[in-house]
C-alpha cells in the first residue's frame, strides 16, 4: 500500500498538468494582493461604507489577516475545478492512456490500488491548499503587516484581534482541506465511469454548481435537501471567524460563535468522503477493465 | 513440452448484456507451450485473456493457473504472469528506463539499474534508456511493454495481439523474441493475433474461436491437412496452363484461375512433379507459391469463409 501510494504521487507529481493549479494559485492570489496594495483604501472603504456613519476604525483595516480572508472567500469557490483537474483523472486517465490494464495486470490489490491512488490525491489537494496558506496568509502579512482582523457578516461587523487569529486561519484551512477533499472524493469516484478525464471533470464541476446553486437558493422546497448537500458546508471554514460575544457584547478571546455547527459540518463532509471512496472501491473492485 | 498444466479454464462465460462474448470456451495450455489464440476481431480473444488476467470477470466457469483458483490467488498467480494487453501503453512522460523501474516496483521486486538496463538490452532499447516514451516509435513501445512484462522473470507471458500496429520489422523483432522467450528461456506463451501467419510460425499448439465458443484445438502441424495445400502458379500463359491442366492428371487438383495464376490443392510434396510436367508441356513458369497455411484452415471453420465468399462475389 505504502509503495503504491508513493508511486502515485510520484506520477502525480512529474505531470506537468499538477503544477497548473500550483500557478493558477499563485497568480490568483497576487493578482489579489497587488490589487489591495495599490487601491486598499478604497476598497475598505467601499466595504465599509454602510457603517462609516456609526464607526470609526482605528488601524490598519487592509492587513494580512484581512487580505488573506478576502482570498479564501474568492478562491475557495475556484479551487474546485482544480482539485478535480487531478482527482476526476485519476482513473479515468490511466484508462485514457492504457496504463490501467497493465498496472491492473501486476500482483497488487484493486482495492489497495484505488485507496492509493485516493490518498495521493488527497495529498495533492492538502499540499494545494499549504501551497495556498502560505501565499495567502504569510505572504500577505509579510506585504501587508498584521493588525485586528474587522470583517463584515450579513447585519453586524466583528472586529477579532490580531493575537487571536493564527489558530482560526490553522482551523479555516484544515477544514478547506476536508471541504476540497470530498470534492477530491466526488471527482475521484466519478473518474472510474469514463475513459476520457474530460467527462468526470465537467461531472464534478456540474455537480458542484448545481448542489452551489441548491444551497444558495432560498426556495422552501429546498430547504429540506440543504442540510445534506456538501456545498452547503464547504462554506463551514468562514465559522472560525465568528466569534463569540460575552454579557458586555465584547468577543471573547479563543472562541467561536458555533463550534457545534463545524463539527456538524466536518462530521458532514467526512461522511461524503467516507461513502464516496467507499463506493469508488466497490464499484472499482467489481468493474470489467475494457479500456 | 510437459504434462504440466500452466492453465486450465473450464466452461468459461462472459456475458456482456445481451451479448456472449465467451461461451463455455474450455482448453488448457501445458507448461512450455507457445500457445496460439486464434480468432477474427470479436471472436473472443481478448475478452478471455482479459478473464485470464483478471481484468474481467467471468459470468461462470472456472479458471485455474498455476494449480490454482486464480479467483483465489489472484497475486500468487500474478507473480507468476506477465503480459501485454494490445499495445503496451506505458506513462508516455517518462523515460523508458522509469517505465521499468516503476512496473518493476509494482511487481514487487527491486532491481538494480544494471539489471534494469541489461532488461532493456533484451529487447534493444538500452540505447533509448533515458528517453521520454513519447518519442519512441510504435515498435519500441511494444518492445518495451514486453520488457515490463518480462521484469519480474515470469514463468508465463500473455501477449494479446502483440504484432498490432507493427511495421515488417517490428513484427519480425515480435516472433523472435517469442522464440527466443520460448526455446531459451523455456517460457509458456499464450499469444493472441488475427496475423494467422505469425501464429503459425511460433505457436506448438492453437486455438481457433469464433463467436465466443471453441472451434478447434491441436498442435499447429495437425491442424491442417498438408494434402489440401493451395499452390499458386504464375505463367507466362495463365490460360494455357489451366487447359493443359485440366487434361491432365491434375485436373481434380484445379481451384481457380484468373489473369494472374492459377491455383490448385495438392499435397506440397507434388511440387516438383507438378513443376517438371508444367516445364515439360512448355509452360513458362514464372513462379511456384505454396498459399495454403492455417489461415485457410482457420477461414473454413470459423465464419470467415463468409467473408472470402462475400468478398469473392
Amino acid at each position: 500500500m505504502w509503495k503504491l501510494f508513493q508511486i502515485e504521487l510520484y506520477k502525480i507529481f512529474l505531470r506537468p498538468r499538477t503544477y497548473i493549479s500550483f500557478i493558477a494559485v499563485a497568480a490568483l492570489v497576487i493578482v489579489v494582493q497587488l490589487g489591495l496594495k495599490v487601491d486598499g483604501k478604497e476598497y475598505a472603504a467601499f466595504v465599509l461604507a454602510d457603517l462609516s456613519n456609526t464607526l470609526q476604525i482605528d488601524g490598519k483595516i487592509i492587513n494580512g489577516y484581512f487580505v488573506c480572508y478576502v482570498i479564501l472567500q474568492l478562491l475557495l469557490v475556484h479551487v474546485p475545478l482544480l482539485i478535480s483537474l487531478i482527482a476526476a483523472d485519476m482513473i479515468s486517465g490511466e484508462a485514457n492512456m492504457g496504463t490501467l490494464r497493465f498496472l491492473l495486470t501486476k500482483p497488487i490489490s484493486r482495492t489497495q490500488f484505488i485507496l492509493a491512488k485516493f490518498f495521493a490525491a488527497t495529498v495533492y489537494t492538502i499540499l494545494l491548499l499549504i501551497f495556498m496558506a502560505i501565499l495567502a496568509l504569510f505572504l500577505s502579512i509579510l506585504i501587508f503587516g498584521t493588525d485586528d482582523m474587522f470583517i463584515l457578516k450579513n447585519n453586524y461587523a466583528v472586529q477579532i484581534e490580531s493575537a487571536d487569529m493564527l489558530w482560526r486561519y490553522a482551523g479555516a484551512f484544515v477544514f478547506a482541506a476536508l471541504a476540497m477533499t470530498t470534492v477530491a472524493a466526488l471527482g475521484f469516484f466519478l473518474s472510474q465511469f469514463a475513459d476520457n478525464s474530460i467527462g468526470p471533470i465537467v461531472a464534478t464541476m456540474s455537480v458542484i454548481i448545481v448542489f452551489t446553486i441548491l444551497s444558495t437558493m432560498t426556495i422552501p422546497i429546498f430547504s429540506l435537501i440543504k442540510p445534506y448537500l456538501f456545498t452547503t458546508h464547504m462554506v463551514g471554514w468562514k465559522e472560525f471567524f465568528d466569534v463569540r460575544l460575552n454579557e458586555a457584547n465584547e468577543t471573547v478571546r479563543g472562541t467561536v460563535q458555533r463550534p457545534d455547527k463545524i463539527l456538524k459540518s466536518a462530521m458532514i463532509l467526512l461522511t461524503h468522503i467516507v461513502v464516496l471512496v467507499g463506493a469508488s472501491v466497490y464499484l472499482f473492485k467489481r468493474k470489467d477493465i475494457l479500456s | 513440452m510437459s504434462n504440466i498444466d500452466i492453465i486450465k479454464v473450464s466452461a468459461l462465460t462472459k456475458q456482456f448484456k445481451n451479448l456472449t462474448a465467451v461461451n463455455k470456451l474450455s482448453f488448457s495450455v501445458r507448461q512450455g507451450d507457445v500457445y496460439g489464440f486464434l480468432g477474427q476481431n470479436g471472436a473472443g480473444k481478448s475478452t478471455t485473456i482479459r478473464m485470464l488476467l483478471t481484468l474481467i470477470a467471468p459470468t461462470s466457469g472456472d479458471i485455474e493457473m498455476f494449480g490454482m483458483k486464480l479467483k483465489t490467488n489472484r497475486n500468487d498467480i500474478l507473480r507468476q504472469t506477465g503480459a501485454v494487453i494490445e499495445k503496451p501503453d506505458v506513462y508516455k512522460y517518462l523515460s523508458a528506463f522509469d517505465n521499468l523501474k516503476l512496473f518493476a516496483k509494482l511487481s514487487g521486486i527491486k532491481l538494480t539499474e544494471n539489471q534494469l538496463l541489461q532488461q532493456l538490452e533484451t529487447v534493444g532499447l538500452v540505447n533509448r534508456a533515458h528517453d521520454e516514451v513519447k518519442t519512441f516509435s510504435q515498435g519500441m513501445k511494444q518492445r518495451l511493454g514486453i520488457a515490463i512484462a518480462l521484469v519480474h522473470n515470469p514463468e508465463l507471458i500473455v501477449l494479446d495481439e502483440p504484432t498490432n500496429g507493427l511495421d515488417p520489422q517490428g513484427i519480425a523483432d515480435i516472433r523472435n523474441l517469442i522464440l527466443h522467450l520460448s526455446k531459451e528461456q523455456k517460457k509458456t506463451i499464450v499469444v493472441s493475433s488475427h496475423l494467422l501467419s505469425e501464429i503459425e510460425q511460433v505457436a506448438t499448439k492453437v486455438l481457433i474461436i469464433d463467436k465466443g465458443k471453441k472451434i478447434k484445438e491441436g498442435l499447429a502441424t495437425e491442424l491442417f491437412d498438408p494434402s489440401q495445400t493451395v499452390i499458386e502458379i504464375t505463367t507466362l500463359q495463365n490460360e494455357t496452363c489451366w487447359n493443359v491442366l485440366q487434361q491432365s492428371v491434375w485436373k481434380d487438383r484445379l481451384v481457380f484461375q484468373n489473369k494472374e495464376s492459377v491455383l490448385l490443392k495438392l499435397n506440397k510434396n507434388d511440387v516438383p512433379k507438378l513443376n517438371q510436367y508444367l516445364v515439360q508441356q512448355n509452360i513458362e513458369v514464372l513462379s511456384i507459391q505454396l498459399r495454403n497455411s492455417l489461415e485457410d484452415y482457420f477461414l473454413q471453420v470459423t465464419t470467415g469463409n463468409q467473408h472470402v465468399e462475400a468478398f469473392s462475389n
